[in-house]
């Protein structure tokens, strides 16, 4: 009876709901549309122009991801800000041609299931014109096919994996620093003419990062030199590494091989302390930032320890030392930390980070003064390998090989958070053997003074 | 009877006293017929609508989709059944995770990878059902919880299974060429979605109307009474879990082919938490809240980082800035409107017509 009329009323609501959500949805897009006004040119004989999604006559902008909270934000949530700090460096000396970068850095937690949405965001929304320093192995896993897919140039991820260097799966996307296969080779190298016959024993997470790093240190050691591989979660570090720790004890490792996040390092070496158990500790790049590890692991010990838990830890170097001072290019960052990153500490991920944007500066030059997306990818392939700065290694790039610095020093640290070179810089590849080098290290650019 | 009781209001005034809807309009009253209507009328209108939207708002509209589906799942097994899950998130993980395997080890069509995402889903959820029949209130709250803190261990545990912490990439169809050539895979999976919106809304709204919709309520409202009536109370809850995992589970499986990515992160015991309160402040046991719960899981976080840029606020702060808002929605919206949004929407169009409908 009534129940005609009433469903029929429903069937209404049921329609004024789904428009209600049109609405909204609507609304929202309306919002979005880009606008690039033309017009304001520069000095030079050709006028800037819009010439790629994300550049405007006056502008660049950069997107990223970066872990500013969860299990990866101590000491990388800093290197977000130092590379901005490099770009507004670089736009008050002129920009780059005459445009201003703006880096816009997003925070995914170092979840993937955020940088999914945050990528997205920055591409599709935000239309920047490529992402530079996405950070993270698991993370940026997560986008790479989705940046290839919609051709954005996919520069310097932060993240040693070797999956980076795949220009013919992933034309877009470049590694940077030493990947982990190298890394492992490099201690691995290091490891046979300093500690040949010793037991070693490996701490890994327990993905691409410490997997690929076990796979380069297995490439240098006879497998009965290596007595125990124990991997671990990132996700249940609230746990602590005692059991991995005391495994590789047990296992009498001598020499201990860590591919850890600066917050396992940090609970390895107290879970160490706490046992007993004092083998040679050899560490990757990942961690080897005297002043982040001496943070957590004062943080972790709640006071009791500090610094000196560090004392004598071998680690991997590619770039200045934050500690060498006399650098030029050390004395460049001080002033840029000065007047655009005081908020921040100085140390490895400062450098890292205003390493990065500079190299990105260098490849964003040489796209030349109207660049495609192409161009850029154009300028890594053909003159990347020319590029010097503050690396210590040569850089590895061409059309085929998609390779950052390849290779580094070793150094130790000592128990007041300085760091000695111990080793000459060390070069290798995937597959290559491993020879050692002088530094090429290269001259601060005039443009930059 | 109404597609929820807890809308009870008193109006029927004015009947056309024993006179029969005929024709068409008989037709249109069929709810099975109407609800047809509808939903192709909406499916028309979203497509019309996207093609005015930009990459990015379509992405974000069809992060609502799968959402609305899971949330229609917990409204129906809360709102009508009277039990609780927290656990849904880890639900929609178990989709996720069967359409991502299906698409790794088989070639599979895509229709049928999402019935089995609901399906292999729905086993899970009446295994759950078992127990939870044997549980009430805070104690079956505690074994749902249960199901959300450990599942998703389970995939770094058995990393070479489910890719551990990285997870698994998850590859999204390509358009049709019907769709014209310059449609693109967003575009596609956003209307994918849709039919699947409206599929599920047709389904769960008839049953609902269904004889087991009625004892879905009965159960809910009084199991002894529901019990003496003859109906198996244990057999009815099994029956709702079942339904409103697979609910779940086919949303997992569209979250997981939207974010083009499984990993543990996305299925986090705030993921279930998350559900659970835009459940509440859409409208509990209101298939329209749903849609309503689910705008407001995938706009308040955005809102929220937006906002917090603004203020420039810390970033742990604006980190958690989104499940802040719930929560004080969640508060508000319990004092204020325990039906919720939908309960609101419905006070103003009850309020809306009676104005008309005074004389002068």
């Amino acid at each position: 009876m009534g129940e005609s009329r009433s469903s029929l009323r429903r069937g209404f609501r049921v329609i004024a709901v789904l428009a209600a959500f049109s609405l909204v949805a609507a609304a929202c897009g309306s919002s979005s549309s880009s606008s690039s006004s033309g017009g304001s040119s520069t000095s030079g004989s050709v006028a800037n122009t819009a010439s790629a999604p994300g550049i405007t006559p006056t502008s660049i902008l950069l997107g990223s991801h970066q872990p500013l909270t969860g299990p990866a934000a101590p000491g990388y949530s800093e290197i977000g800000p130092a590379i901005e700090a490099f770009f507004q460096y670089v736009n008050a000396h002129g920009g780059i041609y005459g445009r201003s970068v703006t880096f816009k850095y997003l925070d995914d937690g170092y979840n993937p299931a955020n940088t999914v949405q945050v990528v997205r965001k920055l591409v599709l929304q935000d239309n920047v014109y490529a992402i530079l320093g996405g950070l993270g192995t698991p993370t940026h896993t997560a986008v790479v096919d989705f940046l290839n897919q919609n051709k954005v140039p996919d520069i310097f991820v932060a993240s040693g994996c070797n999956c980076w260097n795949e220009p013919k799966v992933h034309p877009y996307t470049y590694g940077w620093q030493p990947d982990y296969i190298i890394e492992g080779k490099v201690l691995g190298a290091y490891i046979k003419d300093h500690f040949a016959g010793m037991k070693v024993g490996v701490l890994y997470q327990n993905d691409d990062f410490g997997g690929g790093g076990l796979i380069g240190i297995k490439q240098m050691l006879p497998a009965s030199q290596i007595v125990s591989a124990q991997p671990y979660d990132p996700t249940t570090l609230t746990n602590g590494l005692g059991t991995q720790v005391a495994a590789l004890q047990a296992a009498g490792a001598q020499v201990v091989v860590l591919f850890t996040i600066p917050a396992a390092t940090a609970l390895a070496l107290l879970s160490m302390a706490v046992l007993g158990y004092h083998p040679t500790t050899v560490s990757s790049s990942v961690s080897s930032d005297p002043t982040t590890l001496a943070g957590l692991v004062s943080n972790f010990s709640k006071g009791k320890v500090g610094a000196s838990a560090l004392n004598g830890l071998y680690t991997l170097n590619y770039l200045p030392m934050s500690s060498a001072t006399s650098d030029p290019w050390m004395q460049l960052f001080l002033k840029i930390h000065s007047q655009y990153d005081s908020k921040e500490p100085v140390d490895g991920n400062m450098v890292y980070g205003m390493s990065m944007a500079y190299y990105f500066t260098l490849a964003m030059r040489a796209a030349g003064q109207n660049p495609t997306r192409q161009d850029l990818i154009n300028a890594i392939n053909s003159q990347g390998a020319t590029w010097t700065g503050p690396g210590l290694a040569p850089l590895g790039y061409s059309a085929t090989q998609h390779l950052g610095f390849m290779g580094s020093e070793v150094v130790q640290l000592n128990a007041s958070g300085g760091a000695t070179a111990v080793s000459p810089v060390y070069v290798t590849n995937v597959q290559g053997p491993v020879t050692t080098h002088a530094s090429v290290e290269g001259p601060v650019p005039s443009w930059l003074q | 009877m109404e597609e929820s009781m807890v809308e009870a209001k008193p109006e029927p005034k004015q009947l056309p006293a024993a006179k029969q809807p005929q024709g068409l309009r008989r037709l249109f009253g069929q709810p099975l017929v109407r609800n047809i209507i509808v939903g192709v009328v909406a499916l028309v209108l979203f497509y019309l609508l996207i093609g005015h939207l930009s990459q990015y708002r379509i992405y974000q509209l069809s992060q609502v989709g799968p959402y609305l589906i899971a949330l229609v799942g917990l409204s129906v097994l809360t709102g009508q059944n009277g039990q609780i899950s927290l656990g849904h998130g880890a639900l929609m993980a178990i989709g996720a995770w069967t359409l991502t395997l299906m698409q790794l080890h088989t070639k599979s069509p895509l229709w049928l990878m999402l019935i089995a995402s609901a399906l292999v889903t729905m086993v899970f959820g009446a295994l759950l059902g078992l127990v939870a029949a044997r549980l009430r209130g805070p104690y079956l709250a505690g074994a749902t919880l249960a199901l959300a803190l450990g599942l998703p261990d389970i995939t770094t545990r058995y990393q070479s299974v489910f890719g551990g912490y990285q997870g698994l990439e998850v590859n999204q169809p390509n358009a049709p060429s019907f769709l014209g050539a310059t449609a693109t895979p967003t575009e596609w999976l956003a209307i994918i979605e849709m039919i699947c919106v409206v599929v599920v809304m047709i389904l769960f709204a008839n049953l609902l109307r269904s004889r087991v919709g009625r004892k879905f309520r009965a159960v809910r409202d009084d199991e002894i009474a529901t019990q003496v009536s003859g109906i198996s109370v244990p057999r009815t809850q099994v029956l709702a879990f079942a339904l409103s995992a697979a609910a779940a589970g086919l949303g997992g499986g569209l979250f997981a082919l939207v974010s083009g990515n499984v990993s543990p992160g996305g299925y986090t015991v705030v993921l279930s938490i998350s559900l659970l309160a835009a459940m509440v402040i859409g409208g509990s046991g209101t298939l329209a809240g749903a849609v309503w719960g689910s705008l407001i899981m995938v706009y308040v976080p955005g809102w929220a980082t937006t906002l917090s840029q603004k203020l420039s606020l810390n970033q742990s702060v604006s980190a958690n800035l989104a499940l802040a808002i719930y929560g004080f929605l969640l508060v508000a919206i319990i004092m204020v409107a325990p039906v919720g949004v939908q309960g609101i929407v419905r006070l103003v169009i009850f309020k809306m017509r009676n104005l008309r409908k005074e004389p002068g």
